[in-house]
């Protein structure tokens, strides 16, 4: 176990990973059912549906793994955190059935009934990303352990600072669902995503802001983390990237960029996500346990990573192929057809 | 309420919640792990022969297909999910060995179907022919490997091998082959992937049915029938031969559990007999009301009419698994297996008589039976993982040691939450399901989405698609 990189952070890596595809793929998908509302005419919601129809089932499967990788990799991490989140966990599991299924439902059935699998769409969206907020808030903030067990009671999760990353996670989403209709749709529809991504990158900085001004009251480790010398010249880059990567981003949008307001989202998101690895290292449940404490035994680990290492690079060959098959803009009435 | 639950513990409703949840779910899987098979087999007729048939069959249960795989993914998230919310004890006991199991699965088959879906159900005009038959061959492999991975899972906490105890008391593997490859693995798979075919065969021969019913002349109607009929007559000997097999095996590594599904709470040192029906009484240890066939059971579980078998009285009452539950789910499994075999005998009488597609009370007998897989895989379910009771991992973790440290009203909540959901999200579901079977399957069936007026306005599939590549 000696060297740069043991195995538990690469496994904390492996993890992050997952969980970030997870963010970045349903991200958008969800994004997609938050601002369904905003798009009542039945025509475009029907394109809005086909642009994700064929991939929305890989992208959730990100979420498999991130939960079952961290069942496998860091068990006790797991035990204590799923307790913890237990609400919000159900919450995100009944949220997700309702938009897993309206995908298909609403193309089954009459005009009135589609438009209750509309709603059931959008509340799930809604639901499923308020309360993955939620639980990245509650991580943050640190849970009550004893032992090898969560100690505290089932409503723990529930404060300000877990409401703000709800509502910063939602607004995120929605603004990868719209610079998504940016990509995949033209006319009309892509005029009002357009003038979506605006008002929804506005949103996002303050929630960005907003995370990063409470983040720091939280712990004092937080603060040491960001602010104390030396580990400022490492921290330092990310608000100066989140500002280059803004300025690009509204220069995009200012161009009508088909491609690039998604991508330099996606890229938002990363940098965020790179804040909060920063915040959280090396802790998996934050001022408890560490990576190290929750990793599974080395075998355990060992022969997984020979599988990841192998299927990782191709998972990501054939999702990008099917990607690739659905790539352009999706017409009204054809769809993918 | 929050009150009503106070007088349960939080242990008894997480197992309600995943028997509940379970239950819902497992039917799905059962389903599309036959029906994608069965797709394949469709799809590679049609590209072989070049009769519209297969391909309108194909395209009639891809729709079904996508609402069935789309429900078995929403409510097998629940479940990945469960592990950790009201099983923290067993995810962080068991997780070193479990969960590594549960990853391949996701890496090797979640990924490998999501990645295929959307080519096999929206892509056949996209990618062409050949390619869009590897996305169904890719789909329905991966459903198989899925089958594989979390049998393999569950039939470690059934019989556990290949593993040691750490410091902090948690199960670790010490040979992962011994892991995967445990005692019940092999039967297990066997049964259940059996299981599933013959789940989707009975639907597929209802719908076939239903259809000759009403004209016995459609084409696609006689196909569909014809094949699943096939598939009765040759499988459903191979399943009981294989449940035979799966009972031998249990008979070894379980014994308490074949014993509640024998019904033994006595033993019988000189030939036990087969107890056909009877009611168990748990509290006394004792079967009233028995209908027996003598030494019939030692004949079966030992092949040897005088051969002794020992009763739960050798067992520890404390590791007693409820008996009635078990005992009777055995009994429903076994009967419907047996209707089964029944219905494909009768239907290899008719077709050598030539009078397959005429026999209305084949016809009816199949429709009857369109749920009969359904209600075996959960009552054969039933029988196994109740009959692990009262261990979570059998022998050497107790499924109350096992649970989330919550409150009870936290699981009762969480447990009527899923409830009302699923209510309602299966109500519709199987109210579309059964929709698309009333359809009979016609002349130049269309694929999931192209149903719309819209698209049935003019623009043909392959024109949309030409339209959108020169867009490019």
């Amino acid at each position: 176990m000696t060297g740069a990189i043991d195995l538990a952070t690469l496994w904390a890596f492996i993890i992050a990973f997952a969980v970030f595809v997870y963010v970045v793929m349903d991200g958008f998908d969800l994004g997609l059912g938050i601002l369904f509302p905003l798009f009542p005419a039945k025509a475009d919601r029907d394109v809005i549906m086909n642009s994700v129809a064929p991939v929305w089932d890989g992208n959730e499967t990100w979420l498999v793994l991130g939960g079952g990788g961290l069942m496998a990799a860091f068990p006790l991490a797991y035990a204590v955190l799923m307790p913890a989140l237990y609400v919000p966990m159900v919450a995100m599991l009944i949220g997700l059935i309702f938009r897993g299924v309206a995908f298909e439902f609403r193309w089954r059935t009459t005009q009135s009934e589609r438009n209750r699998w509309d709603i059931a769409f959008a509340g799930g969206s809604w639901l499923a990303a308020l309360a993955q907020g939620i639980a990245l808030g509650a991580i943050l903030q640190g849970v009550h352990v004893e032992g090898r067990h969560y100690a505290g009671g089932w409503w723990d999760w529930l404060t300000p600072f877990s409401i703000l990353t709800g509502v910063a996670l939602a607004v995120g989403y929605a603004l990868l669902g719209a610079t998504w209709l940016v990509m995949k749709t033209e006319g009309a529809l892509r005029d009002e995503a357009y003038r979506l991504s605006w008002a929804l990158l506005l949103a996002m900085l303050g929630a960005i802001g907003a995370v990063s001004v409470a983040t720091p009251f939280l712990h004092v480790q937080y603060t040491q983390r960001w602010f104390a010398w030396p580990n400022v010249i490492l921290t330092a880059p990310v608000p100066i990237a989140v500002a280059a990567v803004t300025a690009l981003l509204l220069r995009s949008l200012a161009a009508k960029r088909d491609y690039q307001p998604f991508f330099l989202s996606l890229a938002l998101f990363a940098l965020s996500y790179a804040g909060l690895g920063i915040s959280m290292y090396p802790y998996i449940v934050p001022q408890s346990i560490t990576i190290w404490q929750a990793a599974s035994p080395a075998n355990s680990q060992l022969f997984m990573l020979a599988g990841v290492a192998v299927l990782i690079p191709l998972i990501l060959g054939y999702t990008g192929w099917a990607y690739w098959v659905f790539r352009g803009k999706v017409r009204p009435g054809s769809g993918y057809h | 309420m929050v009150l009503m639950f106070e007088g349960l513990d939080a242990a008894s409703l997480a197992r309600a919640q995943f028997a509940f949840t379970m239950s819902f779910h497992i039917v799905f899987p059962a389903f599309s792990i036959g029906l994608a098979s069965y797709l394949a087999v469709l799809e590679a007729l049609w590209l072989w022969t070049g009769r519209e048939v297969f391909l309108n069959l194909f395209n009639y249960w891809l729709k079904i297909f996508a609402i069935a795989f789309g429900m078995g993914v929403v409510s097998g998230i629940v479940m990945s999910y469960q592990f950790g919310t009201n099983w923290s004890g067993f995810s962080d006991k068991a997780g070193p060995v479990i969960g590594p199991l549960m990853a391949y699965e996701v890496l090797t088959a979640f990924f490998l179907e999501a990645g295929f879906l959307g080519v096999m159900l929206f892509g056949l005009e996209r990618v062409g022919h050949r390619l869009h038959f590897l996305a169904t061959l890719m789909v329905a492999i991966g459903t198989l490997i899925s089958a594989f991975w979390i049998l393999s899972a569950n039939s470690w906490m059934q019989t556990p091998s290949g593993y040691a105890v750490n410091a902090d008391g948690q199960f670790v593997a010490a040979d992962w082959l011994q892991v995967i490859f445990n005692p019940s693995f092999p039967y297990r798979l066997v049964h259940m992937v059996l299981a599933a075919y013959l789940t989707t065969a009975l639907v597929v021969g209802a719908v076939g049915a239903l259809h000759l019913l009403r004209d016995r002349h459609l084409p696609g109607a006689r196909v569909m029938f014809s094949m699943a009929m096939w598939m009765a007559t040759l499988v459903a000997p191979i399943q009981i031969l294989a449940g035979d097999q799966h009972g031998l095996n249990t008979l070894e590594h379980q014994p308490a559990k074949v014993m509640a599904m024998e019904g033994h709470f006595a033993g019988h040192p000189d030939g036990a007999p087969l107890v056909l029906f009877g009611w168990p009484d748990q509290a006394k240890g004792e079967m009233k009301y028995a209908i027996e066939i003598p030494k019939a059971s030692s004949l079966i579980l030992k092949h040897s009419l005088d051969a002794p078998l020992k009763g739960l009285d050798s067992v520890p009452r404390e590791n007693w698994p409820p008996v009635a539950v078990i005992f009777w789910s055995f009994r429903i499994m076994v009967g419907i297996g047996f209707l089964m075999l029944g219905l494909g005998l009768f239907s290899l009488w008719t077709r050598w008589r030539g009078r397959l597609y005429q026999t209305r009370l084949l016809h009816a007998f199949a429709l009857a039976m369109g749920p009969a897989g359904f209600i075996a895989v959960l009552a054969g379910w039933f029988t196994t993982e109740v009959g692990r009771q009262p261990f979570l991992v059998y022998g050497l973790l107790r499924t109350a040691d096992a649970a989330s440290p919550m409150a009870a009203p936290a699981v009762g909540s969480s447990l009527i939450a899923f409830v009302i959901v699923y209510f309602i999200v299966y109500a519709a579901g199987l109210t579309y399901l059964f929709r698309l079977m009333a359809q009979p399957p016609h002349h130049s069936e269309e694929g999931p989405r192209a149903h719309r007026p819209a698209s049935a306005a003019g623009i043909t599939p392959a024109a949309g698609a030409a339209t959108e590549g020169a867009a490019r």
